[in-house]
């Protein structure tokens, strides 16, 4: 019974140490001091931004346009944005993590050149699953979505190859890399990750925030 | 015939053997549970993916933290007869992870050309300590105890 005690005494243990580490780890990553070093990352002019840029809370997100829990997100965000009418600003930034889904952010940030950015965003996300099929981005299909929305898609095809285009999207890419972000969507608000992933855990890191920025 | 079994008899292991036995299997299980721990670190809470190698490395260890304590309660030296062909296999994928990042296989011929690539390290500790490289170890050290184990135990 010695031998079982040595058992569960070094399970204990381990589990223990797994825990603790999870715990000591994700208060790291809260650490403002860390966020601000987070922020020459994440601050990026060319960011395509919805809401006002004196708004003190700043969600950054990391976005694949294939991505489902992306599209998901997408209203979620939207409505957190219009509950704090002038005090939330999103960017967007790129992490294009599913096969050919660079040739669909290029194709959206042409429709920037056309001031239909949001419009485009929005009608590709609500027909992810017709232009994505298994997740894979089908560029032939992206170009459907697009009709409709009072854009001149030849212009739209040239646009996308821009130079700017492709040097936003590495920067975009390499920023990502820097973060740490392996998944999408990722998002920061004021330079802070959430500790875990999902709605609440976003919500109360904006709530923080605003907190913070509005007291 | 009865004359051969009492020989037997006489050959099971001594306690103090037995202990020692114990001891290495004890150490096996506390090496891949806290790989497996590790593992999960990495990926659930550092957010780090596992590339596809690193996948079939995890399905050789993570069996490991349930079957080993399954022959230490009572100690049953056939443990190893179980538990090294799962160590051997998982040693044999870290050796060709280590030698994929280490630039002396070329990634072209494994598996992993898409979603992560298995060749980029994504920690680097003191400079030089991936985790393939502490996969690597975890499975030598687990093989080579059982292997003690085995030899303790015909002793």
């Amino acid at each position: 019974m010695k031998r079982k005690t040595l058992f569960v005494t070094a399970a204990v243990a381990l589990v223990v140490a797994f825990v603790v580490g999870t715990l000591v780890y994700q208060s790291q990553k809260a650490d403002s001091a860390q966020a601000l070093a987070r922020q020459a990352y994440l601050a990026r002019d060319y960011a395509p931004t919805a809401g006002p840029a004196e708004a003190k809370v700043h969600i950054v997100e990391f976005l694949d346009p294939a991505c489902e829990t992306c599209r998901s997100f997408y209203p979620f965000v939207k409505r957190m944005i219009a509950a704090n009418p002038g005090r939330v600003r999103v960017s967007v930034r790129y992490a294009p993590f599913h096969r050919n889904s660079d040739y669909v952010v290029k194709v959206l940030e042409a429709t920037r050149k056309q001031g239909k950015y949001w419009e485009s965003l929005e009608a590709l996300l609500a027909t992810q699953a017709a232009w994505a099929p298994n997740h894979s981005p089908d560029p032939d299909l992206v170009w459907r979505q697009l009709e409709g929305l009072g854009m001149d898609l030849e212009r739209v095809r040239g646009d996308m190859n821009a130079p700017d285009i492709a040097r936003n999207l590495a920067q975009d890419i390499a920023d990502a890399k820097a973060l740490n972000v392996s998944k999408t969507p990722e998002f920061f608000v004021n330079g802070k990750p959430m500790p875990s992933f999902g709605y609440e855990q976003l919500t109360a890191l904006v709530n923080d925030a605003l907190v913070a920025a509005y007291r | 015939m009865l004359a051969n079994t009492n020989g037997r008899r006489a050959a099971t292991p001594r306690p103090y053997a037995e202990d020692v036995a114990w001891n290495l299997v004890f150490v096996c299980w506390l090496v891949a549970t806290a790989s497996t721990l590790a593992a999960l670190f990495f990926s659930e809470v550092m957010s780090l993916p596992p590339c596809v190698l690193c996948w079939y490395q995890r399905i050789f260890i993570f069996p490991l933290v349930l079957l080993l304590p399954a022959g230490l309660f009572p100690f049953d030296p056939k443990v190893v007869r179980y538990a090294l062909p799962l160590a051997l296999v998982g040693w044999s994928i870290a050796l060709v992870h280590v030698l994929i990042t280490v630039g002396l296989i070329p990634e072209g011929i494994t598996p992993c050309t898409q979603g992560v690539p298995c060749a980029r390290n994504q920690i680097e500790w003191f400079g030089f300590l991936s985790i393939p490289l502490l996969s690597l170890a975890a499975f030598s050290v687990i093989s080579a105890l059982l292997l003690l184990t085995h030899y303790k135990v015909a002793k």
